[in-house]
Protein backbone atom coordinates (compact mmCIF):
# COMPACT_ATOMS: atom_id res chain seq x y z
CA UNK A 1 0.00 0.00 0.00
CA UNK A 2 1.15 3.53 -0.66
CA UNK A 3 1.95 5.79 2.26
CA UNK A 4 -1.16 7.83 1.48
CA UNK A 5 -3.54 4.86 1.49
CA UNK A 6 -2.00 3.67 4.73
CA UNK A 7 -2.62 7.05 6.34
CA UNK A 8 -6.20 7.10 5.09
CA UNK A 9 -6.83 3.61 6.48
CA UNK A 10 -5.42 4.81 9.81
CA UNK A 11 -7.85 7.71 9.70
CA UNK A 12 -10.78 5.28 9.34
CA UNK A 13 -9.46 3.21 12.25
CA UNK A 14 -9.11 6.33 14.41
CA UNK A 15 -12.71 7.33 13.68
CA UNK A 16 -13.87 3.85 14.66
CA UNK A 17 -12.04 4.15 17.98
CA UNK A 18 -13.84 7.40 18.69
CA UNK A 19 -17.15 5.69 17.89
CA UNK A 20 -16.19 2.85 20.25
CA UNK A 21 -15.85 5.30 23.13
CA UNK A 22 -18.96 7.18 22.09
CA UNK A 23 -20.97 3.93 22.24
CA UNK A 24 -20.28 3.68 25.97
CA UNK A 25 -22.64 6.56 26.66
CA UNK A 26 -25.37 3.96 27.17
CA UNK A 27 -25.51 0.20 27.80
CA UNK A 28 -27.73 -0.11 24.70
CA UNK A 29 -25.16 1.20 22.23
CA UNK A 30 -22.08 -0.04 24.07
CA UNK A 31 -21.78 -3.45 22.45
CA UNK A 32 -22.02 -2.03 18.96
CA UNK A 33 -19.35 0.47 19.99
CA UNK A 34 -17.05 -2.32 21.06
CA UNK A 35 -17.48 -3.96 17.64
CA UNK A 36 -16.49 -0.65 16.02
CA UNK A 37 -13.38 -0.71 18.17
CA UNK A 38 -12.48 -4.22 17.06
CA UNK A 39 -13.00 -3.37 13.40
CA UNK A 40 -10.85 -0.27 13.82
CA UNK A 41 -8.07 -2.32 15.35
CA UNK A 42 -8.32 -4.93 12.60
CA UNK A 43 -8.04 -2.24 9.93
CA UNK A 44 -5.01 -0.71 11.65
CA UNK A 45 -3.24 -4.06 12.03
CA UNK A 46 -3.99 -5.36 8.53
CA UNK A 47 -2.95 -2.08 6.96
CA UNK A 48 0.33 -2.12 8.85
CA UNK A 49 0.86 -5.73 7.82
CA UNK A 50 0.99 -4.65 4.16
CA UNK A 51 3.98 -2.40 4.80
CA UNK A 52 6.11 -4.82 6.81
CA UNK A 53 8.38 -7.47 5.37
CA UNK A 54 8.23 -9.95 8.23
CA UNK A 55 4.54 -10.61 8.16
CA UNK A 56 4.92 -14.33 8.93
CA UNK A 57 6.81 -13.79 12.18
CA UNK A 58 4.62 -10.85 13.09
CA UNK A 59 1.48 -12.94 12.59
CA UNK A 60 2.97 -15.61 14.81
CA UNK A 61 3.65 -13.06 17.55
CA UNK A 62 0.07 -11.78 17.23
CA UNK A 63 -1.33 -15.31 17.48
CA UNK A 64 0.72 -16.08 20.59
CA UNK A 65 -0.14 -12.81 22.34
CA UNK A 66 -3.74 -12.91 21.16
CA UNK A 67 -4.24 -16.43 22.51
CA UNK A 68 -2.92 -15.41 25.92
CA UNK A 69 -5.18 -12.36 25.94
CA UNK A 70 -8.23 -14.35 24.88
CA UNK A 71 -7.75 -16.98 27.57
CA UNK A 72 -7.26 -14.37 30.29
CA UNK A 73 -10.31 -12.40 29.13
CA UNK A 74 -12.45 -15.51 29.34
CA UNK A 75 -11.21 -16.74 32.71
CA UNK A 76 -10.82 -13.55 34.73
CA UNK A 77 -13.16 -13.05 37.69
CA UNK A 78 -15.07 -9.78 37.65
CA UNK A 79 -13.81 -9.00 41.16
CA UNK A 80 -10.26 -9.23 39.73
CA UNK A 81 -10.85 -6.66 36.96
CA UNK A 82 -8.69 -3.99 38.67
CA UNK A 83 -5.71 -6.38 38.68
CA UNK A 84 -6.25 -7.31 35.05
CA UNK A 85 -6.44 -3.69 33.99
CA UNK A 86 -3.27 -2.86 35.92
CA UNK A 87 -1.45 -5.80 34.35
CA UNK A 88 -2.48 -4.67 30.89
CA UNK A 89 -1.22 -1.14 31.54
CA UNK A 90 2.17 -2.58 32.39
CA UNK A 91 2.25 -4.43 29.05
CA UNK A 92 1.66 -1.21 27.12
CA UNK A 93 4.42 0.45 29.12
CA UNK A 94 6.87 -2.36 28.43
CA UNK A 95 5.95 -2.48 24.74
CA UNK A 96 6.61 1.27 24.50
CA UNK A 97 10.07 0.85 26.02
CA UNK A 98 10.92 -2.05 23.69
CA UNK A 99 9.76 -0.14 20.61
CA UNK A 100 11.81 2.87 21.65
CA UNK A 101 14.90 0.69 22.12
CA UNK A 102 14.29 -0.96 18.78
CA UNK A 103 13.89 2.40 17.00
CA UNK A 104 17.09 3.63 18.57
CA UNK A 105 18.95 0.45 17.59
CA UNK A 106 17.75 0.77 14.00
CA UNK A 107 18.68 4.45 13.95
CA UNK A 108 22.19 3.61 15.20
CA UNK A 109 22.60 1.35 12.18
CA UNK A 110 20.90 3.49 9.59
CA UNK A 111 19.22 6.84 9.32
CA UNK A 112 20.33 9.13 12.14
CA UNK A 113 17.63 10.66 14.32
CA UNK A 114 16.94 14.39 14.38
CA UNK A 115 17.15 16.30 17.61
CA UNK A 116 13.34 16.43 17.89
CA UNK A 117 13.11 12.65 17.30
CA UNK A 118 15.62 12.06 20.06
CA UNK A 119 13.66 14.18 22.50
CA UNK A 120 10.48 12.34 21.55
CA UNK A 121 12.23 9.01 21.98
CA UNK A 122 13.38 10.05 25.43
CA UNK A 123 9.88 11.15 26.48
CA UNK A 124 8.18 8.04 25.08
CA UNK A 125 10.69 5.78 26.82
CA UNK A 126 10.45 7.29 30.26
CA UNK A 127 6.65 7.44 30.27
CA UNK A 128 6.58 3.82 29.13
CA UNK A 129 9.08 2.75 31.76
CA UNK A 130 7.24 4.50 34.61
CA UNK A 131 3.96 2.99 33.41
CA UNK A 132 5.55 -0.46 33.30
CA UNK A 133 6.94 -0.67 36.84
CA UNK A 134 4.21 1.52 38.37
CA UNK A 135 1.54 -0.81 37.00
CA UNK A 136 3.37 -3.87 38.26
CA UNK A 137 3.32 -2.39 41.76
CA UNK A 138 -0.38 -1.50 41.39
CA UNK A 139 -1.06 -5.04 40.20
CA UNK A 140 0.82 -6.46 43.18
CA UNK A 141 -1.10 -4.32 45.64
CA UNK A 142 -4.50 -5.01 44.08
CA UNK A 143 -3.99 -8.76 43.95
CA UNK A 144 -2.73 -8.77 47.54
CA UNK A 145 0.70 -10.08 46.52
CA UNK A 146 2.50 -6.98 47.76
CA UNK A 147 0.35 -6.21 50.76
CA UNK A 148 -1.80 -3.14 51.09
CA UNK A 149 0.59 -1.24 53.33
CA UNK A 150 2.11 1.84 51.77
CA UNK A 151 5.91 1.84 51.82
CA UNK A 152 7.39 5.07 53.09
CA UNK A 153 10.77 6.27 54.17
CA UNK A 154 12.16 9.60 55.26
CA UNK A 155 13.00 12.03 52.48
CA UNK A 156 11.15 9.92 49.93
CA UNK A 157 9.90 12.88 47.93
CA UNK A 158 13.39 14.35 47.77
CA UNK A 159 14.83 11.06 46.53
CA UNK A 160 12.15 10.90 43.83
CA UNK A 161 12.74 14.51 42.85
CA UNK A 162 16.49 13.96 42.66
CA UNK A 163 16.03 10.80 40.58
CA UNK A 164 13.62 12.65 38.29
CA UNK A 165 16.15 15.43 37.73
CA UNK A 166 18.98 12.99 37.08
CA UNK A 167 16.75 11.12 34.63
CA UNK A 168 15.96 14.35 32.76
CA UNK A 169 19.68 15.15 32.80
CA UNK A 170 20.52 11.89 31.07
CA UNK A 171 17.59 12.45 28.71
CA UNK A 172 19.07 15.78 27.68
CA UNK A 173 22.51 14.21 27.35
CA UNK A 174 20.97 11.55 25.13
CA UNK A 175 19.20 14.16 23.01
CA UNK A 176 22.43 16.09 22.46
CA UNK A 177 24.67 13.13 21.69
CA UNK A 178 22.74 9.87 21.32
CA UNK A 179 24.34 6.74 22.71
CA UNK A 180 23.32 3.61 24.56
CA UNK A 181 24.85 4.67 27.88
CA UNK A 182 22.66 7.72 28.59
CA UNK A 183 19.67 5.94 27.05
CA UNK A 184 19.95 2.89 29.30
CA UNK A 185 20.74 4.87 32.46
CA UNK A 186 17.75 7.08 31.76
CA UNK A 187 15.53 4.01 31.25
CA UNK A 188 16.71 2.30 34.44
CA UNK A 189 16.06 5.44 36.49
CA UNK A 190 12.57 5.73 34.99
CA UNK A 191 11.88 2.10 35.88
CA UNK A 192 12.96 2.76 39.47
CA UNK A 193 10.81 5.90 39.60
CA UNK A 194 7.69 4.00 38.55
CA UNK A 195 8.28 1.63 41.41
CA UNK A 196 9.05 4.34 43.98
CA UNK A 197 6.12 6.54 42.98
CA UNK A 198 3.43 3.88 43.44
CA UNK A 199 4.85 2.00 46.46
CA UNK A 200 3.90 4.73 48.99
CA UNK A 201 0.27 4.84 47.87
CA UNK A 202 -2.21 2.94 50.03
CA UNK A 203 -4.79 0.38 49.02
CA UNK A 204 -7.80 2.67 49.40
CA UNK A 205 -6.36 5.04 46.81
CA UNK A 206 -5.92 2.34 44.19
CA UNK A 207 -8.94 3.44 42.11
CA UNK A 208 -7.14 6.73 41.47
CA UNK A 209 -3.83 5.01 40.75
CA UNK A 210 -5.34 2.56 38.28
CA UNK A 211 -7.06 5.41 36.44
CA UNK A 212 -3.85 7.40 36.42
CA UNK A 213 -1.81 4.52 35.01
CA UNK A 214 -4.56 4.05 32.41
CA UNK A 215 -3.85 7.61 31.39
CA UNK A 216 -0.07 7.06 31.35
CA UNK A 217 -0.41 3.99 29.12
CA UNK A 218 -2.20 6.21 26.60
CA UNK A 219 0.45 8.92 26.76
CA UNK A 220 3.13 6.25 26.30
CA UNK A 221 1.45 5.11 23.08
CA UNK A 222 1.12 8.72 21.91
CA UNK A 223 4.78 9.32 22.73
CA UNK A 224 5.81 6.41 20.50
CA UNK A 225 3.52 7.88 17.85
CA UNK A 226 5.59 11.09 17.92
CA UNK A 227 8.81 9.11 17.61
CA UNK A 228 7.54 7.11 14.64
CA UNK A 229 5.63 10.05 13.12
CA UNK A 230 2.53 7.88 13.23
CA UNK A 231 -0.77 9.76 13.58
CA UNK A 232 -2.76 6.63 14.35
CA UNK A 233 -0.73 6.06 17.53
CA UNK A 234 -0.98 9.70 18.52
CA UNK A 235 -4.76 9.79 18.13
CA UNK A 236 -5.49 6.50 19.89
CA UNK A 237 -2.92 7.25 22.59
CA UNK A 238 -4.38 10.65 23.40
CA UNK A 239 -7.93 9.27 23.50
CA UNK A 240 -6.80 6.78 26.12
CA UNK A 241 -4.69 9.39 27.90
CA UNK A 242 -7.55 11.83 28.29
CA UNK A 243 -9.94 9.06 29.29
CA UNK A 244 -7.67 7.95 32.13
CA UNK A 245 -7.15 11.55 33.23
CA UNK A 246 -10.90 12.16 33.43
CA UNK A 247 -11.44 8.96 35.42
CA UNK A 248 -8.68 9.96 37.85
CA UNK A 249 -10.38 13.31 38.32
CA UNK A 250 -13.78 11.68 38.93
CA UNK A 251 -12.30 9.27 41.46
CA UNK A 252 -10.47 12.02 43.33
CA UNK A 253 -13.63 14.06 43.50
CA UNK A 254 -15.61 11.08 44.80
CA UNK A 255 -13.10 10.66 47.60
CA UNK A 256 -12.69 14.39 48.15
CA UNK A 257 -8.93 14.07 47.65
CA UNK A 258 -6.60 16.40 45.83
CA UNK A 259 -4.88 14.53 43.02
CA UNK A 260 -1.40 15.60 44.14
CA UNK A 261 -2.19 14.48 47.65
CA UNK A 262 -2.98 10.97 46.42
CA UNK A 263 0.10 10.83 44.23
CA UNK A 264 2.37 12.00 47.02
CA UNK A 265 1.00 9.25 49.22
CA UNK A 266 -0.77 9.25 52.52
CA UNK A 267 -4.20 8.51 54.00
CA UNK A 268 -4.87 5.45 51.86
CA UNK A 269 -3.09 3.11 54.24
CA UNK A 270 -4.61 4.70 57.30
CA UNK A 271 -1.69 6.98 58.15
CA UNK A 272 -2.62 8.23 61.59
CA UNK A 273 -6.22 8.41 60.41
CA UNK A 274 -7.33 6.15 63.24
CA UNK A 275 -9.60 8.84 64.61
CA UNK A 276 -10.51 8.63 68.23
CA UNK A 277 -13.67 6.57 68.18
CA UNK A 278 -16.19 9.21 69.16
CA UNK A 279 -16.02 11.17 72.39
CA UNK A 280 -15.60 8.29 74.79
CA UNK A 281 -19.32 8.17 75.48
CA UNK A 282 -20.74 4.71 74.91
CA UNK A 283 -23.31 5.22 72.17
CA UNK A 284 -26.23 2.86 71.89
CA UNK A 285 -27.44 1.18 68.78
CA UNK A 286 -30.31 -1.08 67.97
CA UNK A 287 -29.74 -4.49 66.47
CA UNK A 288 -32.18 -6.94 64.96
CA UNK A 289 -32.38 -10.22 63.13
CA UNK A 290 -32.67 -11.01 59.44
CA UNK A 291 -36.36 -11.78 60.05
CA UNK A 292 -36.88 -8.26 61.42
CA UNK A 293 -35.17 -6.86 58.35
CA UNK A 294 -37.31 -9.01 56.04
CA UNK A 295 -40.44 -7.84 57.85
CA UNK A 296 -39.53 -4.16 57.47
CA UNK A 297 -38.65 -4.45 53.82
CA UNK A 298 -41.67 -6.62 53.08
CA UNK A 299 -43.96 -3.89 54.43
CA UNK A 300 -42.23 -1.02 52.66
CA UNK A 301 -43.29 0.70 49.45
CA UNK A 302 -39.76 1.54 48.41
CA UNK A 303 -36.37 0.08 49.21
CA UNK A 304 -32.94 1.36 48.24
CA UNK A 305 -29.98 -0.99 48.53
CA UNK A 306 -26.57 0.59 49.13
CA UNK A 307 -23.95 -2.02 48.17
CA UNK A 308 -20.28 -1.68 49.05
CA UNK A 309 -17.28 -3.77 48.18
CA UNK A 310 -17.99 -5.89 51.28
CA UNK A 311 -20.93 -7.30 49.33
CA UNK A 312 -18.60 -8.64 46.65
CA UNK A 313 -16.12 -9.92 49.22
CA UNK A 314 -18.93 -11.96 50.78
CA UNK A 315 -20.04 -13.08 47.27
CA UNK A 316 -23.57 -11.98 48.08
CA UNK A 317 -24.39 -10.37 44.71
CA UNK A 318 -26.56 -13.21 43.45
CA UNK A 319 -28.38 -13.52 46.76
CA UNK A 320 -29.12 -9.81 46.83
CA UNK A 321 -30.52 -9.98 43.30
CA UNK A 322 -32.73 -12.89 44.39
CA UNK A 323 -33.93 -10.82 47.33
CA UNK A 324 -34.69 -7.75 45.27
CA UNK A 325 -36.58 -9.85 42.74
CA UNK A 326 -38.83 -11.13 45.54
CA UNK A 327 -39.41 -7.61 46.81
CA UNK A 328 -40.18 -6.38 43.29
CA UNK A 329 -42.72 -9.18 42.87
CA UNK A 330 -44.44 -7.93 46.01
CA UNK A 331 -44.87 -4.60 44.23
CA UNK A 332 -42.09 -2.87 46.16
CA UNK A 333 -39.93 -0.39 44.28
CA UNK A 334 -36.33 -1.57 44.59
CA UNK A 335 -33.27 0.32 43.46
CA UNK A 336 -29.53 0.18 44.04
CA UNK A 337 -27.60 3.33 44.92
CA UNK A 338 -24.01 3.35 43.71
CA UNK A 339 -21.26 5.54 45.13
CA UNK A 340 -18.47 6.20 42.58
CA UNK A 341 -15.93 4.46 44.84
CA UNK A 342 -18.19 1.56 45.81
CA UNK A 343 -15.83 -0.90 44.11
CA UNK A 344 -12.10 -0.98 43.62
CA UNK A 345 -12.04 0.79 40.28
CA UNK A 346 -14.36 3.24 38.51
CA UNK A 347 -17.71 1.57 37.77
CA UNK A 348 -16.64 -1.70 39.37
CA UNK A 349 -19.80 -2.18 41.45
CA UNK A 350 -21.99 -1.77 38.37
CA UNK A 351 -20.18 -4.64 36.67
CA UNK A 352 -20.40 -6.83 39.75
CA UNK A 353 -24.16 -6.24 39.96
CA UNK A 354 -24.60 -6.74 36.23
CA UNK A 355 -22.79 -10.06 36.53
CA UNK A 356 -25.36 -11.10 39.16
CA UNK A 357 -28.04 -10.20 36.59
CA UNK A 358 -29.35 -7.16 38.42
CA UNK A 359 -31.22 -5.17 35.72
CA UNK A 360 -29.16 -2.07 35.00
CA UNK A 361 -32.18 0.24 35.08
CA UNK A 362 -32.51 -0.50 38.82
CA UNK A 363 -28.93 0.64 39.40
CA UNK A 364 -28.72 4.39 39.99
CA UNK A 365 -25.71 6.68 40.42
CA UNK A 366 -25.23 8.82 43.52
CA UNK A 367 -26.13 12.19 42.02
CA UNK A 368 -29.39 10.89 40.62
CA UNK A 369 -30.66 9.06 43.68
CA UNK A 370 -29.58 11.31 46.54
CA UNK A 371 -32.76 13.39 46.40
CA UNK A 372 -34.91 10.31 46.72
CA UNK A 373 -33.70 8.93 50.04
CA UNK A 374 -36.03 11.24 51.95
CA UNK A 375 -39.01 9.60 50.24
CA UNK A 376 -37.77 6.07 50.79
CA UNK A 377 -39.13 3.70 53.44
CA UNK A 378 -36.18 1.39 53.91
CA UNK A 379 -32.50 1.66 52.99
CA UNK A 380 -30.43 -1.50 53.20
CA UNK A 381 -26.72 -0.71 53.58
CA UNK A 382 -24.70 -3.80 52.87
CA UNK A 383 -20.92 -4.03 52.92
CA UNK A 384 -20.58 -0.23 52.79
CA UNK A 385 -19.62 2.17 55.54
CA UNK A 386 -17.71 5.39 54.83
CA UNK A 387 -19.82 6.24 51.77
CA UNK A 388 -22.91 6.60 53.99
CA UNK A 389 -21.20 8.37 56.91
CA UNK A 390 -23.14 11.60 57.61
CA UNK A 391 -20.00 13.06 59.25
CA UNK A 392 -18.78 13.81 55.72
CA UNK A 393 -21.49 16.47 55.57
CA UNK A 394 -21.82 17.56 59.20
CA UNK A 395 -18.48 17.28 60.97
CA UNK A 396 -15.75 19.63 59.70
CA UNK A 397 -13.22 17.79 61.90
CA UNK A 398 -13.81 14.46 60.24
CA UNK A 399 -11.04 13.29 57.88
CA UNK A 400 -13.68 12.52 55.28
CA UNK A 401 -15.44 15.90 55.64
CA UNK A 402 -16.47 17.14 52.20
CA UNK A 403 -16.55 13.72 50.59
CA UNK A 404 -19.82 13.25 48.70
CA UNK A 405 -21.95 10.56 50.35
CA UNK A 406 -25.13 8.63 49.72
CA UNK A 407 -27.66 10.30 52.01
CA UNK A 408 -29.02 7.09 53.50
CA UNK A 409 -29.64 8.84 56.83
CA UNK A 410 -32.56 10.72 55.27
CA UNK A 411 -34.64 7.58 54.72
CA UNK A 412 -37.38 6.55 57.17
CA UNK A 413 -35.61 3.38 58.24
CA UNK A 414 -31.99 2.36 57.74
CA UNK A 415 -30.88 -1.27 57.95
CA UNK A 416 -27.16 -1.89 58.11
CA UNK A 417 -25.74 -5.34 57.46
CA UNK A 418 -22.28 -5.59 58.98
CA UNK A 419 -20.02 -8.18 60.57
CA UNK A 420 -19.44 -6.13 63.71
CA UNK A 421 -19.27 -2.53 64.88
CA UNK A 422 -15.68 -2.27 63.57
CA UNK A 423 -14.73 0.88 61.67
CA UNK A 424 -14.50 1.14 57.87
CA UNK A 425 -11.55 1.77 55.54
CA UNK A 426 -10.91 5.25 56.88
CA UNK A 427 -10.97 3.98 60.47
CA UNK A 428 -13.91 6.17 61.41
CA UNK A 429 -16.96 5.62 63.52
CA UNK A 430 -20.26 6.14 61.70
CA UNK A 431 -23.07 8.14 63.33
CA UNK A 432 -25.55 6.54 60.97
CA UNK A 433 -25.43 3.37 63.07
CA UNK A 434 -26.62 5.17 66.21
CA UNK A 435 -29.69 6.92 64.79
CA UNK A 436 -33.05 6.01 66.30
CA UNK A 437 -34.28 4.85 62.92
CA UNK A 438 -31.28 2.63 62.27
CA UNK A 439 -31.06 -1.07 62.91
CA UNK A 440 -27.91 -3.16 62.72
CA UNK A 441 -28.13 -6.69 61.37
CA UNK A 442 -24.91 -8.46 62.32
CA UNK A 443 -23.47 -11.29 60.27
CA UNK A 444 -21.90 -12.28 57.01
CA UNK A 445 -23.57 -10.37 54.16
CA UNK A 446 -24.41 -13.48 52.15
CA UNK A 447 -25.79 -15.36 55.14
CA UNK A 448 -27.94 -12.43 56.23
CA UNK A 449 -29.38 -11.93 52.75
CA UNK A 450 -30.14 -15.64 52.44
CA UNK A 451 -31.93 -15.52 55.79
CA UNK A 452 -33.92 -12.49 54.63
CA UNK A 453 -34.93 -14.45 51.53
CA UNK A 454 -36.11 -17.36 53.69
CA UNK A 455 -38.23 -15.07 55.83
CA UNK A 456 -39.71 -13.37 52.79
CA UNK A 457 -40.86 -16.73 51.46
CA UNK A 458 -43.18 -17.23 54.44
CA UNK B 1 8.01 29.11 -2.35
CA UNK B 2 6.33 26.61 -0.10
CA UNK B 3 8.05 25.67 3.07
CA UNK B 4 7.46 22.12 4.33
CA UNK B 5 5.89 21.85 7.74
CA UNK B 6 8.00 19.96 10.25
CA UNK B 7 6.35 16.60 11.12
CA UNK B 8 6.60 17.59 14.77
CA UNK B 9 4.14 20.42 14.15
CA UNK B 10 1.71 18.13 12.30
CA UNK B 11 1.98 15.59 15.10
CA UNK B 12 1.35 18.24 17.70
CA UNK B 13 -1.76 19.42 15.84
CA UNK B 14 -3.16 15.90 15.73
CA UNK B 15 -2.22 15.36 19.37
CA UNK B 16 -3.98 18.45 20.71
CA UNK B 17 -7.13 17.92 18.63
CA UNK B 18 -7.35 14.28 19.72
CA UNK B 19 -7.17 15.25 23.37
CA UNK B 20 -10.05 17.66 22.85
CA UNK B 21 -12.11 14.96 21.13
CA UNK B 22 -11.23 12.44 23.85
CA UNK B 23 -12.20 14.89 26.57
CA UNK B 24 -15.66 15.43 25.12
CA UNK B 25 -16.37 11.83 24.22
CA UNK B 26 -15.27 10.44 27.58
CA UNK B 27 -17.33 12.87 29.67
CA UNK B 28 -20.36 11.44 27.88
CA UNK B 29 -19.64 7.91 29.03
CA UNK B 30 -22.18 6.82 31.61
CA UNK B 31 -20.55 6.17 35.04
CA UNK B 32 -22.13 2.70 35.06
CA UNK B 33 -19.80 1.74 32.21
CA UNK B 34 -16.55 3.16 33.59
CA UNK B 35 -15.04 -0.29 34.10
CA UNK B 36 -15.77 -1.38 30.49
CA UNK B 37 -14.39 2.01 29.43
CA UNK B 38 -11.12 1.19 31.14
CA UNK B 39 -11.02 -2.24 29.57
CA UNK B 40 -11.70 -0.92 26.08
CA UNK B 41 -9.12 1.84 26.45
CA UNK B 42 -6.72 -0.94 27.43
CA UNK B 43 -7.49 -2.56 24.11
CA UNK B 44 -7.18 0.73 22.25
CA UNK B 45 -3.81 1.51 23.83
CA UNK B 46 -2.87 -1.85 22.34
CA UNK B 47 -2.68 0.21 19.12
CA UNK B 48 0.96 0.44 20.09
CA UNK B 49 1.02 -2.89 18.21
CA UNK B 50 1.25 -0.79 15.04
CA UNK B 51 4.47 0.75 16.32
CA UNK B 52 5.71 -2.68 17.32
CA UNK B 53 4.97 -4.10 13.86
CA UNK B 54 6.86 -1.25 12.22
CA UNK B 55 9.81 -1.94 14.52
CA UNK B 56 9.64 -5.64 13.64
CA UNK B 57 9.18 -4.88 9.97
CA UNK B 58 12.66 -4.72 8.37
CA UNK B 59 13.49 -7.98 6.64
CA UNK B 60 16.92 -8.25 8.21
CA UNK B 61 16.66 -9.86 11.64
CA UNK B 62 18.65 -8.10 14.37
CA UNK B 63 18.21 -6.88 17.93
CA UNK B 64 15.87 -4.13 16.70
CA UNK B 65 13.43 -6.48 15.00
CA UNK B 66 13.55 -9.04 17.81
CA UNK B 67 12.56 -6.36 20.33
CA UNK B 68 9.79 -5.47 17.89
CA UNK B 69 8.46 -9.04 17.83
CA UNK B 70 8.32 -9.19 21.63
CA UNK B 71 6.47 -5.87 21.66
CA UNK B 72 4.00 -7.18 19.07
CA UNK B 73 3.18 -10.18 21.25
CA UNK B 74 2.76 -8.01 24.37
CA UNK B 75 0.51 -5.53 22.59
CA UNK B 76 -1.54 -8.39 21.10
CA UNK B 77 -2.36 -9.55 24.64
CA UNK B 78 -3.83 -6.12 25.27
CA UNK B 79 -5.72 -5.94 22.01
CA UNK B 80 -7.39 -9.35 22.29
CA UNK B 81 -7.70 -9.40 26.07
CA UNK B 82 -9.05 -5.86 26.20
CA UNK B 83 -11.73 -6.16 23.54
CA UNK B 84 -12.88 -9.62 24.63
CA UNK B 85 -13.18 -8.81 28.30
CA UNK B 86 -15.07 -5.63 27.39
CA UNK B 87 -17.44 -7.70 25.28
CA UNK B 88 -17.91 -10.11 28.17
CA UNK B 89 -18.76 -7.30 30.57
CA UNK B 90 -21.08 -5.53 28.17
CA UNK B 91 -22.98 -8.77 27.58
CA UNK B 92 -23.86 -8.69 31.27
CA UNK B 93 -25.47 -5.30 30.80
CA UNK B 94 -27.97 -6.71 28.32
CA UNK B 95 -31.57 -6.01 29.23
CA UNK B 96 -32.84 -9.10 30.96
CA UNK B 97 -35.84 -10.55 29.15
CA UNK B 98 -38.70 -11.03 31.54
Amino acid sequence: MSANSVSLAYLVAALLFILALKGLSSPVSARRGNVFGMVGMAIAVITTMTITDNWVYISLAIIVGGAVGAVVARRIQMTAMPELVAAMHSLVGLAAVLIAMSSFYIAQHGVALHLSNRIELFIGTFIGAITFTGSIVAFGKLSGKLGNKPLRFAGQHWVNLALGLVMIGFGIAFSISPGWTPFLIMTVIALALGFLLIMPIGGADMPVVVSMLNSYSGWAAAGIGFTLNNNMLIIAGSLVGSSGAILSYIMCKAMNRAFLNVILGGFGGGEGAVAEAGDGVQKTYRSGSAEDAAFMMGNADSVIIVPGYGLAVARAQHAINEMSKMLTEKGIKVRYAIHPVAGRMPGHMNVLLAEAEVPYDQVVEMDEINNEFADTDVVLVIGANDVVNPAAKTDPNSPIYGMPILEAHKARTVLIVKRSMAAGYAGLDNDLFYLDKSMMVFGDAKKVVEDIIKSLQH
Amino acid sequence: MHELVDPLVTNLTVFVLSIVVGYHVVWNVTPALHTPLMAVTNAISGIIIVGAMLAAGPVQLNLGTVLGFVAVALAAINVFGGFLVTQRMLDMFKKKGK
